[in-house]
């Protein structure tokens, strides 16, 4: 081992050391995230069908993949999904916070209580929504029990619709989340500016619009982040929820690359089809992610 | 099949293992399946009951969830890491596909001493070979075109059981005007695919069927016969209820067993529902073939492909156990139990139900005419992808008020492509 000259000789400079302490992890990451990505890369290119096979297709995959139905069916509800979980989850989020920092009494209790649907898996939530949104068990048959024999809600089984249940669902099991971000954001925010922004005047509306949410910006960027990648990788609530249905009316990229890949021996166009996602996890994520970070340096 | 060629990665797994390999004595077989409710478990114990008096050990390898696809998944993990079992439970063309994989043994031997050619129909022996080799022994058959009807529905709304679709849309008619649900149905794409295969072959014949959902011919595909099959499926929509999407089919049998609904297309499987509910075929419930198809069968037969393996003890004791599977006292024990019926024709049906005596004669009768057809919705017909692909059209049309007949047709021809 070769020591290289330094500055202090009592305590000499151990240059390889840290160096040494990250390799293992670099390596097995770079194995096992990169690696894996550009095997399946490859398999998006390949002859494979039931088992791996690395015989080479060429873009054929990819083709049958544009051109099917229930891809694009499935990358639109996405399109539609994200956009409501993701805004309704933040919309609602900030909202109860808001409304919690108001100093009331028993906050620790509410702010549990709101915080609870975190616990739950997925799977859970997806279940219960089931029963809740079923036109047979859930609402529809409560309030027509209660004499309003012409209310009707039956979204979850009307395929224009269901993918809406999706997304209630989802924005119930994470609002709670998103609200406590927000909370421990305005708690961190001083005092001072309050006092300040009280003295000019201002009503407390008018401080939170203008002042306060305005200030938490690093918050909804971590938020946002968080929020987006259970959007894209939703699989679990709408296999529990729906399964997809009717039909494959509410079917996510997701689920589609699982049944091609899975139960359908397909397995090059669902390696495409993951390959897709990710070229468009990265295609919005990346520069969002480049802007955010550069201009909090500067 | 010896023939085929060992790839690098079994050959290096198998070496990996073969210490662990040398000190097993006694043959040993492994056998994945996905038998693990009520009846099934008990016949998947008594072949492993059988395996163990011939002097092999049965290694049970059972995957729970009843469509077998998390089964398939591990399947798969266990034949790239190169060590299948010896048996697993697949069937239909998913057997050819596996075979083109070269992973499957040859059971010519004990299908030549057994005389399986003379033993099973010819439709369904085929299935079972690749390249004109054995690579699976079946174990059972369900008829999928069965009308379940509950004959107090019936007789309040007035109405015979149907046995033409027009009689089918007068019955159903006549119970909805009775305020009950004609037909009780689970909104699941091989479901929605269950009343649509019924249809096709009630409407359009044996021979459309075939031409059309097997051979998938794209001029049978695109065809006026095609018209009338799609807008009569649509139609049978009308009769079921709003609530019906994401049902489990046990769940549609009990609608019927309850009284709230009239009939149901469903597999013979459904009379295991009954009959665990305490009723009785013939006085409870009725079994009758699904309208205008009580001169063809749609079949489900389920199969046990034989993997390649090292052992000489262990490649013995699978080739008991293939023997096993197909001799006559296993294939009354297993059907029992499985309200299916055996695949091994002549068989003494003495302790068999009347639904069941009815699906084997019908089973003997239409493989002789030709008319026993397998069944797309059980994955029996075509190649997985197609299947797949086939089921998102029919079920879209089902569920949805967008496309007419004449858009199904170009989407199913272009769905068929799908390889």
């Amino acid at each position: 081992m070769s020591q290289t000259p330094s500055t202090s000789p009592a305590r000499p400079r151990i240059d390889w050391l840290p160096k040494l302490v990250v390799a293992p992890s670099f390596v097995l990451g770079f194995l096992f995230i990169y690696g894996l990505i550009l095997w399946n890369a490859y398999f998006s290119v390949s002859a494979s069908r039931l088992l791996p096979n690395y015989e080479f297709a060429g873009i054929e995959p990819y083709i049958n993949l544009f051109e099917s139905d229930r891809f694009q069916v499935a990358s639109w509800n996405l399109a539609i999904f994200a956009t409501l979980f993701i805004g309704g989850a933040l919309a609602l989020g900030l909202l109860l916070a808001v409304l919690l920092d108001q100093k009331i009494r028993q906050e620790g209790v509410l702010r549990t209580i709101y915080l609870y649907p975190m616990a739950l898996s997925f799977i859970v939530t997806g279940t219960a929504w089931k029963w809740i949104l079923n036109p047979g068990l859930g609402i529809e048959a409560t309030v027509r029990g209660w004499g309003f024999e012409s209310f009707t809600f039956d979204w979850l089984v009307d395929p224009d619709k269901a993918i809406y249940c999706v997304a209630i669902a989802g924005i119930w099991q994470s609002a709670g989340f998103v609200m406590a971000l927000f909370l421990a954001g305005l708690r961190g925010i001083d005092d001072s500016i309050i006092k300040a922004a009280q003295v000019d005047g201002a009503s407390l509306p008018r401080i939170y619009w203008r002042i306060l949410i305005p200030s938490l910006r690093p918050v909804f960027f971590s938020t946002i982040m968080v929020l987006s990648h259970i959007a894209i990788k939703s699989f679990d609530l709408v296999m529990a929820l729906t399964a997809g249905g009717p039909g494959f009316a509410t079917d996510l990229p997701a689920t589609y690359m699982y049944s091609m890949a899975f139960t359908r021996g397909q397995i090059n166009l669902g390696a495409a089809s993951a390959t897709v996602m990710l070229a468009v996890v990265a295609a919005i994520v990346v520069p969002y992610l480049y802007s955010e970070l550069r201009s909090t340096k500067r | 099949m010896r023939k085929f060629s060992v790839k690098p990665l079994q050959a290096a797994a198998a070496l990996a293992l073969g210490s662990t390999m040398l000190l097993a004595h006694a043959g040993e077989v492994e056998v994945l399946h996905w038998w693990t409710s009520g009846g099934e478990a008990k016949a998947a114990k008594a072949l492993a009951a059988t395996m163990q008096a011939k002097g092999d050990t049965w290694k049970d390898f059972a995957v729970a969830g009843g469509g077998g696809d998390s089964a398939m998944t591990v399947l798969k993990s266990r034949v790239v890491s190169g060590n299948p079992p010896s048996a697993a439970q697949i069937k239909g063309p998913s057997l050819q596909d596996w075979a083109k994989e070269g992973v499957l043994a040859n059971l010519d031997d004990v299908a030549k001493a057994d005389n399986w050619d003379a033993n099973l129909p010819k439709a369904i022996a085929d299935g079972l070979k690749y390249k004109g080799h054995y690579i699976a022994a079946p174990v059972n058959v369900h008829r999928v075109n069965w009308l379940w009807v509950n004959p107090e529905v019936l007789k309040k709304a007035n109405v015979k059981a149907p046995t033409t679709w027009a009689e089918f849309f007068t019955a159903a008619e006549a119970i909805k005007k009775a305020g009950l649900i004609p037909l009780a149905h689970g909104g699941q794409s091989w479901q929605d695919f269950t009343i649509f295969e019924d249809v096709a072959l009630g409407v359009g014949g044996a021979d459309f069927y075939k031409k059309a959902l097997v051979q998938l011919d794209p001029a049978t595909l695109k065809s006026a016969k095609m018209k009338e099959v799609l807008t009569t499926f649509k139609k049978v929509k009308d009769y079921t209820d709003k609530n019906a999407p994401g049902r489990d089919w046990n769940l549609a049998t009990a609608m019927v067993i309850r009284g709230e609904a009239g009939m149901q297309l469903m597999g013979d499987w459904a009379k295991g529902e009954f009959i665990a509910a305490g009723k009785t075929p013939g006085k409870d419930f009725e079994c009758v073939a699904a309208p205008g198809t009580s001169k063809a069968y749609t079949y489900n037969v389920d199969s046990f492909a034989m993997f390649q393996l090292k052992n000489e003890a262990n490649i013995k004791a699978q080739k008991n156990l293939a023997g096993a599977i197909m001799s006559p006292a296993f294939q009354e024990l297993f059907n029992l139990n499985k309200g299916s019926i055996p695949v091994r024709l002549n068989m003494n049906l003495d302790k068999f139900d009347s639904c069941a005596k009815q699906s084997s004669k019908d089973f003997v009768e239409t493989s002789k005419a030709g008319s026993l057809v397998p069944s797309i919705a059980h994955g029996m017909a075509v190649s997985s992808a197609a299947e797949g692909a086939i089921k998102d059209v029919v079920s879209q049309y089902w569920n949805s008020e967008k496309d007419t007949p004449e858009q199904v047709m170009d989407k199913l021809v272009s769905a068929a492509k799908a390889k």
